[in-house]
């Protein structure tokens, strides 16, 4: 395992130098506006890489994809292209991009470099204002190449959008195997469009919920190895497990800080109460939370670290509350019908996304901090456990199908369009997205 | 008929069938567990099978809840007098929840039905250090489907015998 978990981090070297960042003025500039109810996604044109061999297609395949996906971009059939690119340092002919309503075109060349790196470049062109927005080159490891799509795809998407992109993270999820009544579930990692699928654990122990740490290559997650279901830290890069805590009952729903020093998890006790515990992983103390006789679980730290969201039942039916990192002033914010839980702080700060139960449904939805605004973004059978994308505008979350037991991931866009399935090899749930990669 | 025949020719099914015989006879009851009022049944008096079939293993819950309801009670008063005759085994307790619910509050109401369980079996004389608890939240269905015909069955606390029997 430790192997397989290092071959996915190693030999990735990465260089990054600007060929050309002019500034334009800002009555030029072409950007998005997706806040619009009438939005439309803009039209692009994604030409082939210029390369000796198959890279250069499937760089701008990916690009492509990438851009597609986020529902804000229009990739343009290749089809349809007029001019074919065939010097990309050279500008494009305007007009010919303009014909077939591309507002923006990517060109750019793959090269194989004497030290067996390979060289990418790409240049962003604004089609009707006649200006190269973007240009970028990178160096990196041939077996880095889908890496340095999605970078690219990145410095696209922020270009135009003026939001972070996030199409160069992974995803960890449960993979799920076996029978309805008895699934074998294994850890997965992930990109975030579903390539490059690693498994971290082998399935002999039922694992569920696991966490990206913000800040290092590391996650958190839940595991029932030996008969006692506790909370383990596993080093991506180096494979080495731990077990957070020594506690007398079961530990679930783990989750870091914003610092990736603490994490936040529910003790089950003996009388039946679950109670919110952060600890912090370098001086390894614990500090209790809360102490009532409900359910306390699911918590999130606030972006800053200052303030804790988390799901109780001590009202009734789970709802979600607020309170101090330190456990102080606990109050309620979800006030709606139905229940509330899998509260997740949104990483801008401004949302919590929770999964809710009304009228049979299971909703994904987003609130305001203070619990007022609460948009529904999508309802099914059974849609639960909300994680977000690090620029805090894509949700990723599992849906079941009415009495399957069979879940899938899917992602839905912060105004609620642009629902989308990711694809994976098998069952999948519990998904978790990584901030962007360093 | 035709195809009882089929699969009574098949070995697997004969040596199945001579298996159970062999077992039935060397497992036939010596005492009668008349005497604690659980019925007669083909289990040997104090094994697993016999906890199992003539006391009843696991109890249900309604929606959300933990409370031990009236059939609950006496399924769990027979498996008191049954672990008090019994004290060798160890216990578990696994707490179970249907699956409407979120998988980490379900984890937790799994906890709260196996401590509920537990005390009651406490209550009624069990030692409750004899008794461990473990939640499997909505992990371990018995029944999946779109309906209370299933989720009713998997709200449960499931009473595992473990360690040396009497």
């Amino acid at each position: 395992m430790r192997n397989t978990v290092r071959k996915i981090f190693s030999g990735f070297v990465l260089v990054l130098a600007m060929v050309a960042s002019a500034t334009w003025p800002a009555s030029a500039d072409l950007k998005l506006d997706f806040t619009k109810g009438n939005f439309q996604p803009m039209p692009i044109a994604i030409t082939d890489f210029l390369s000796g061999d198959q890279l250069g297609v499937q760089i701008s395949g990916v690009i492509a994809a990438d851009l597609e996906r986020s529902g804000l971009f229009a990739p343009i059939d290749k089809g349809a292209f007029i001019e074919k690119i065939s010097n990309p340092d050279a500008a494009p002919r305007f007009d010919d991009w303009k014909v077939i309503n591309a507002q923006a075109l990517v060109t750019g060349r793959v090269t194989k470099q004497g030290d067996g790196r390979l060289k990418a470049e790409f240049r962003l062109w604004d089609t009707f204002a006649g200006q190269q927005l973007e240009g970028q080159q990178f160096f990196t490891a041939p077996d880095s190449w889908r890496r340095v799509a999605h970078i690219i795809a990145d410095a696209i998407y922020e270009r135009l959008t003026g939001e972070k992109g996030y199409f160069d993270t992974r995803v960890v999820f449960v993979d799920e195997s076996g029978t309805k009544e008895k699934r074998i579930k294994r850890l997965g990692i992930m990109d975030q469009d579903g390539a490059n699928v690693r498994y971290l654990t082998k399935g002999k122990d039922l694992v569920l919920t696991p966490r990206f740490s913000p800040s290092r290559q590391e996650i958190t997650y839940m595991s029932y190895e030996g008969g006692k279901p506790q909370i383990y830290l596993l080093q991506l890069e180096t494979g080495q497990r731990e077990l957070v805590g020594n506690f007398p009952g079961m530990t679930i729903a783990p989750r870091f800080s914003p610092d990736g020093q603490k994490v936040i998890m529910s003790l089950l006790q003996e009388d039946g109460s679950a109670n919110v515990y952060a600890m912090d992983l370098r001086s390894r103390t614990t500090t209790r939370l809360t102490s009532t006789s409900a359910i306390d679980t699911g918590a999130s730290y606030s972006p800053d670290g200052t303030q804790v969201v988390f799901e109780s039942d001590r009202g009734g039916r789970p709802q979600i509350y607020k309170m101090g990192a330190d456990g102080s002033n606990p109050q309620r914010i979800s006030f709606g019908d139905g229940s509330y839980s899998t509260p997740v702080w949104s990483p801008r700060g401004d949302l919590i996304s929770f999964t809710k139960q009304s009228g049979g449904q299971f909703s994904i939805g987003v609130m305001k901090t203070d619990g007022s605004g609460e948009r529904i973004l999508t309802s099914g059978y059974h849609d639960e456990g909300p994680t977000w994308a690090p620029n805090g505008r894509v949700l990723m979350f599992f849906r079941m199908p009415p009495g399957s037991n069979s879940p899938s991931l899917m992602t839905v866009d912060l105004t609620g369009r642009n629902l989308r399935k990711i694809q994976t090899p098998n069952l999948a749930s519990d998904p978790a997205w990584s901030p962007l990669l360093e | 008929m035709r195809r009882f025949e089929m699969i009574a020719r098949s070995p697997v099914f004969v040596a199945l069938f001579l298996s159970l015989a062999i077992a039935g006879c060397a497992k036939k009851p010596v005492n009668s567990a008349g005497d604690l009022g659980l019925g007669a049944g083909a289990a040997t008096p104090g094994s697993t099978q016999d906890f199992t079939v003539n006391v009843g293993d696991r109890i249900f819950f309604d929606v959300d809840s933990s409370v031990i309801r009236a059939d609950a009670q006496q399924t769990l008063s027979k498996q008191a007098q049954w672990l008090q005759r019994y004290p060798n085994y160890a216990i578990t307790v696994e707490g179970h929840a249907d699956e409407r619910g979120t998988r980490e509050y379900n984890l937790a109401l799994g906890q709260r039905r196996a401590a509920a369980t537990r005390n009651f079996l406490a209550a009624r004389g069990v030692p409750a250090q004899r008794i461990k608890t473990l939640s499997y939240g909505n992990e371990r269905p018995v029944a999946v489907c779109d309906s209370e015909s299933c989720w009713s069955q998997n709200r449960r606390a499931i009473t595992v015998l473990g360690g040396a029997g009497s």
